[in-house]
């Protein structure tokens, strides 16, 4: 009876995505790119960098990308933390 | 439509996921669950970002003149990517504990209480 | 995890140091080709989880050392929040040393360009940090998690 019900609402669910990804914008036509033409323009004259992706990741969000290092390095933290006890 | 199959195909990898969360018992399977999930978030991100006919944005000998993809969303799936395998290593370091500790992976069995 | 056969050993012995070689060509070209210090960290990663898978887990820890791979790790995180404090005269995460003329100061051709490994400014060097720090972590990871499966399937049998 409960998997019946669950069935039910995940169909409900998972047709309500599809008709939603068919009314989406067109393939290939981004709606707002201001921002990214001016990143494509200015990156190699404001951080030398040929690289825009690379320029974007370390320079312009750099801060973004401190909190996923500081991420990363909790993980290993939790696994080893998790693991101290055992002994081979 | 035929233009967009890939939200599609987001949305099949989302919907795979979802049902994998609320119909399956094994904690591996669980996992699985997840990482399709955050894989479809990633291909969603990368899809929003993409210019028909442009070339990545990188100008180390690339051809002149041509249109380039949007950089944003790339840098924002790289960092997602990272996160993503650090959290998966999490769940399955847990899913190795509580095996250790209920000798099972089904969640149904390890709801007892065990010192 | 049990070391495998003579095949799989030498062909090992071939590879692994071709991947290390690859996975460090794309964190120092991170800012001009594709690629950069997660990508290139991934890749000398996988290096580290081919030797452990051939040569089992009781064997690579002989040459895969799990404390030097975490003061790496540490190493490469606080190199990366030093080099986001320095640019701390104008703010946060400032690309001080780009079109500076010194340390990785050129400035860039505009436009399409072979490329000049010395532009870049603080990128390079960050690029450096994130790929010690993401190759060190994904070492340390696969170490513990291999000796802590060790253990269970040995608990498993007794």
């Amino acid at each position: 009876m409960k998997k019946i019900i669950f069935g039910i609402a995940f169909l409900i669910f998972f047709s309500f995505l599809i008709v939603s990804a068919i009314n989406m914008r067109t393939f290939g036509e981004p709606a707002y790119s201001e921002m990214d033409d001016y990143f494509i323009e200015n990156a190699q004259s404001e951080t030398g960098a040929n690289n825009v992706v690379t320029s974007v990741v370390f320079d312009y969000r750099g801060f973004d990308t401190l909190g996923e290092a500081t991420v990363l390095f909790t993980a290993v933290v939790g696994v080893i933390a998790l693991f101290r006890g055992v002994k081979k | 439509m035929i233009g967009n199959l890939p939200y599609v195909a987001v949305v099949i990898f989302i919907g795979l996921g979802i049902y994998t969360l609320m119909f399956k018992k094994n904690l591996i399977k669980i996992a699985i669950g997840v990482v399709l999930i955050e894989n479809g978030v990633n291909l969603f991100l990368i899809t929003l970002g993409y210019r028909k006919g442009a070339i990545a944005p990188i100008y180390t000998q690339a051809p002149s003149g041509q249109a380039m993809v949007l950089p944003t969303p790339q840098a924002l799936t790289l960092t997602s990517i990272v996160i993503g395998i650090a959290t998966t290593a999490l769940i399955l370091s847990v899913a190795m504990m509580i095996y250790k500790h209920y000798g099972t992976l089904d969640t149904d069995e390890v709801r007892r209480l065990k010192g | 995890m049990k070391e495998m056969s003579r095949i799989v050993k030498t062909v090992t012995n071939f590879v692994y140091g071709f991947i290390i070689i690859f996975g460090f060509y794309i964190i120092a070209h991170g800012h001009l080709t594709p690629g950069g210090g997660f990508q290139g960290g991934a890749v000398v990663g996988s290096a580290f989880a081919l030797l452990l898978v051939s040569y089992g887990s009781l064997n690579s820890q002989k040459f895969l050392k799990k404390d030097i791979l975490s003061l790496f790790e540490g190493f490469g995180l606080i190199l990366f929040i030093v080099l986001g404090f320095s640019g701390l005269g104008i703010t946060f995460f400032y690309n001080f040393l780009a079109n500076s003329g010194g340390w990785f100061g050129n400035a860039a051709v505009i436009g399409v360009n072979p490329g000049n490994m010395n532009t870049g400014g603080v990128i390079p060097l960050m690029n450096i940090a994130v790929g010690l720090e993401v190759l060190s972590a994904f070492g340390v990871i696969v170490l513990t998690m291999a000796s802590a499966a060790e253990f269970t399937k040995k608990k498993e049998k007794s």
